[in-house]
């Protein structure tokens, strides 16, 4: 299965992959980064057969993580990969928003990676 | 002879009103009544009996004493004339009754000289009291010439002190007014200050929810990248414990890898930290060598996400271009990071504004850039918003000039970045498009360039 992770910050990518380099190793994830919005429909749209979920960022310049989430959401009709939202904490305006989207579920700043490890194996 | 008598009633006469004057209501007034009352009785006597021998000796008598007095006495002064006037005429007199006493033939003899003695005397008399008379005119004259001048002069004193009480009360307004004038510049000065401060705060007020979401940021990866560095830490006790080393090694070198980050995005945070503190201080005003790439980016970051904070749907694309030849440029650190936060406040502000239209097809797009000339340094900002007015831009580096609703803008961010930049030796330049954009130029000047 394949993630798709949404966020300006470059770091977040050498963070999963070392939060995951088990199930990386293990071949039980595979990780795909984005750094905009616009960076994550060009990616989704290669690799289009694929069973995908994402994690995505709200705050970010550009294309914001709600109105990718509001794209994702209209342009995929059958069936539309579950999307996650990273909000802010405390951020109750985003969070009831990306919900109104469509938003599958929520992940609040700072990441409990054990939450999304369990979270992401219920899926799996 | 008529003359004495009348002689001696106008002394005593004058003596008494003289006497009233300086002090009425003394014995001597009815003493001087009495003798007067006397010397008429005795007149009258004189001219009804036959006794002017014996009259006449007495008005001798008393016209000398008289005219003693007259000489001793300053109060008197004033009779003198009039008595050197008959004196003549009354020694002729005086000598004809004595020679008619002593030796009449004598008398007989002389007294054709005694007759023309007496026209003398008697002329004398007349030109003395026409003197007098003149004297005392002019006397008189005078007098009242002193005591117009005394009166003028009461008055010109009465005059001048009206004028001086005036002058003082206008003196005093004066220096009321100044007193005045000194404390409402004072309170000018403070209330600008406190303007200055005022303006500062409430562009950091719009900077705290991006600062503290620059400072979550990178707080989130020394957590993180702490706690994979934890489980790392344990994995290679593991591996040694079997004797994995190429295991050990790259575990090792992703620690080291993550120390790296953690280190990187601490620093990160303290930037901000520290760029805060500078921006809530007053400034030192002392030039440093400054990363103006850094300090751009910085402020774009915090100004954005500051927006952000307020306006939770907007979202504007950003587009940096710093220029890599531009490495430190000598400047006051607090007071550039003002200004360029201020232009790109007021980018973000052009730009949400236009959003609100829903214009098909429109994204906002603020751009920050700079770049190295020869001698000077070029910051650029740019938005894509709805530009302005030529009216408008004319006033924008104006005081308290704001198109923003009262109580939004104080007026102050582009007057006071406008000073910064003039202190700086710098310019700034503004064009504007209406519905196209604005740009605002900064150029600095490159002093001290790359270190």
């Amino acid at each position: 299965m394949k993630i798709l992770v949404v966020d300006d910050e470059q770091d977040v990518k050498v963070l999963f992959q070392q939060r995951f380099r088990k199930e990386i190793k293990k071949e039980e994830l595979d990780f795909v980064f984005a750094f905009s919005g616009e960076e994550a429909l060009k990616k989704m749209a290669s690799m289009e057969q694929e069973a995908v979920l994402i994690l995505s960022d709200i705050n970010m310049p550009g294309m914001s993580g709600l109105e990718l989430l509001k794209k994702i959401k209209e342009n995929y009709v059958a069936p539309p990969p579950v999307v996650m939202m990273v909000t802010a904490y405390g951020d109750e305006e985003n969070r009831s928003t990306a919900k109104e989207l469509g938003a599958d579920d929520f992940l609040t700043k700072p990441l409990d990676f054990n939450e999304l490890k369990s979270k992401l194996k219920d899926i799996v | 002879m008529i003359l004495e008598p009348l002689v001696l009633l106008f002394i005593v006469w004058h003596i008494r009103k003289n006497l009233r004057l300086l002090s009425p209501n003394t014995l001597w007034d009815k003493y001087l009544l009495w003798a007067m009352i006397g010397i008429t009785i005795l007149f009258i006597v004189e001219k009804t009996l036959p006794i002017t021998m014996v009259t006449n000796w007495i008005w001798h008598v008393l016209i000398l004493g008289v005219g003693y007095l007259i000489f001793r006495l300053p109060v008197l002064e004033r009779m003198r004339t009039t008595l050197i006037a008959v004196l003549p005429l009354i020694i002729i007199n005086i000598i004809e009754d004595l020679v008619e006493i002593i030796y009449l033939p004598l008398y007989e003899t002389i007294e054709n000289y005694l007759d023309f003695a007496f026209v003398f005397a008697l002329t004398w008399m007349i030109a003395m009291l026409i003197r007098s008379n003149k004297q005392n005119k002019a006397l008189k004259t005078e007098r009242k010439k002193t005591l117009a001048e005394e009166e003028r002069n009461k008055f010109i004193s009465a005059q001048k002190e009206k004028l001086e009480v005036i002058v003082a009360e206008r003196t005093a307004e004066i220096t009321k007014q100044k007193d005045e004038l000194m404390h409402a510049f004072t309170e000018l000065k403070n209330t600008q200050s406190r303007l200055i401060q005022s303006e500062k705060m409430a562009s950091l007020g719009e900077l705290t929810a991006g600062i503290a979401h620059e400072i979550q940021n990178p707080l989130n990866f020394v957590n993180n990248f702490s706690e994979v560095n934890k489980e790392l830490l344990s994995e290679m006790e593991e591996e040694i414990e079997n004797g994995n080393l190429e295991e050990v090694k790259a575990l090792a070198k992703d620690i080291i890898g993550n120390e790296d980050k953690i280190m990187l995005h601490g620093k990160r945070a303290d930037n901000i930290v520290k760029g805060m503190l500078q921006h809530s201080r007053s400034s030192t005003g002392k030039k440093e060598l400054t990363d103006i790439n850094a300090l751009a980016d910085e402020y774009l970051r915090l100004a954005y996400h500051g927006l952000r904070a307020k306006d939770k749907s907007f979202n504007a694309t950003l587009i940096t271009d710093f220029d890599a030849a531009l490495k430190t440029v000598t400047l006051v650190p607090q007071d550039m990071g003002r200004v360029i936060l201020n232009l790109l406040t007021n980018a973000f502000y052009a730009v949400q504004k236009k959003t609100t239209e829903q214009i098909e097809g429109f994204e906002p797009t603020v751009g920050i850039s700079t770049k190295k000339n020869k001698n000077t340094v070029l910051i650029t900002v740019t938005d894509n918003g709805n530009g302005m007015p030529k009216a408008v831009k004319e006033k924008i580096f104006q005081p308290f000039f704001s198109t923003k609703p009262t109580g939004e803008g104080t007026g102050l961010g582009l007057s006071m970045s406008y000073d910064i930049i003039k202190a700086h030796g710098g310019e700034i330049e503004v064009t504007s498009e209406e519905s196209t954009g604005t740009t605002f130029i900064i150029q600095l000047p490159d002093a001290i360039p790359n270190h």
